[in-house]
């Protein structure tokens, strides 16, 4: 009775930097990026079966928290992750758009299922054919419904996106570019 | 019990609209009766008051849209219930599309607004006296009335469905 068992946790490694005794000096967009991406705050926006499985992937089973997300936000105000998972009417679309509006940076955006990234089986007049029409994407997740495992590897996909990007990334040209396709001021 | 529901309805119409009642018939153990457009308000209102029949409830109503049924393309479908008895009917009516009016049902069931409504949103059919005759489901901007057959029932900018795959 007395085997100690080993913990499986693993605690997020430092980013790269210079090592000596009593200091570590590193790049701050590593450090900050390393803090958002692994306390990311998801706004579910769910308005079909993709939700059911969402509400697989936060409970004990699948638990989101283990990736630092089990702090849902439901003020668009405070969230950093918009997850839009369902059929999005075209009646939704302008409150979806201004729910991304809402939101502050830094900000992504991550479509699950079939529907909210092209409209899925639902071709017909009053759906819209996937939410990268009015709002950038940056990850979607493939499936009807996508299993909770898909939904766990795309936040480990965003997670990749919030480490590598710039503090300020709304500042880039780029970024600027992108939002304007969407007339997002 | 609905032959003799369907006989005892129809004679009681007969007798107090006579040629306005264009057919009666049995779909499916289910009464229906065609109505000319003109007295399906008062053919309503008669089956609601009349102390025997008492159709209380407005169960639901729907539009239709025959295209190839020319001067009487556009239609539609009311049932009615009575509860404490629990029985039921159907009523059409049909009218031509170039004049799709006819009058409003919810002086005499409340129920009527919200499916009136969603008739106008989607065939088009405009409902005389109606308290707020607007879009109800479709977005406000929509500038046609789905249902009606002419329009496809896909979205049409989908890139990714070719003839090839697809059948467009």
């Amino acid at each position: 009775m007395s085997t100690i068992q080993k913990s499986k946790i693993e605690i997020a490694k430092a980013p790269e930097g210079i090592e000596g005794p009593g200091f570590f000096a590193t790049q701050i967009d590593k450090v900050v990026g390393m803090a958002r991406a692994n306390s990311l705050w998801p706004l579910p926006f769910a308005t079909s079966c993709c939700g059911i499985e969402f509400m697989a992937t936060m409970a004990s089973t699948y638990d989101l928290g283990r990736f630092g997300a089990e702090r849902l936000s439901f003020s668009p105000r405070q969230a950093d992750l918009l997850m839009v998972m369902g059929t999005i009417s075209k009646k939704m679309a302008p409150v979806l758009r201004q729910v991304y509006e809402q939101m502050a940076e830094p900000k992504w955006v991550l479509s699950m299922g079939a529907c909210a990234s092209s409209g899925g089986v639902f071709d017909t007049y009053s759906v819209l054919q996937g939410i990268d029409r009015i709002i950038p994407v940056d990850v979607y997740i493939p499936g009807c419904p996508p299993r909770p495992e898909q939904v766990l590897d795309g936040i480990l996909q965003i997670q990749e996106l919030a480490k590598s990007e710039s503090i300020r990334r709304r500042d880039t040209e780029e970024y600027k570019n992108m939002l304007a396709k969407y007339n997002i001021e | 019990m609905s032959n003799t529901l369907l006989d005892n309805v129809n004679e009681k119409l007969k007798a107090k609209f006579g040629e306005g009642i264009l057919s009666a018939e049995m779909h499916y153990d289910f009464p229906v009766f065609t109505i000319r457009k003109d007295i399906i308000h008062d053919v309503i209102k008669f089956l609601k008051e009349d102390e025997e029949l008492a159709f209380g409830f407005l169960t639901t109503m729907c539009g239709l849209h025959y295209p190839d049924n020319a001067g009487h393309e556009l239609g539609v479908m009311y049932q009615l219930h009575n509860m404490p008895k629990n029985y039921r009917i159907r009523l059409k009516t049909f009218f031509a599309i170039s004049d799709p009016q006819i009058p409003t049902i919810t002086d005499l069931y409340a129920t009527a607004n919200w499916m009136e409504r969603q008739e106008f949103d989607f065939f088009g059919i405009i409902f005389k006296g109606h308290p707020n005759l607007k879009r109800i489901l479709n977005m406000d901007e929509m500038t046609y009335h789905p249902m009606r057959k002419e329009y496809p029932v896909e979205d049409g900018t989908r890139e990714d469905k070719d003839d090839k795959m697809f059948g467009r």
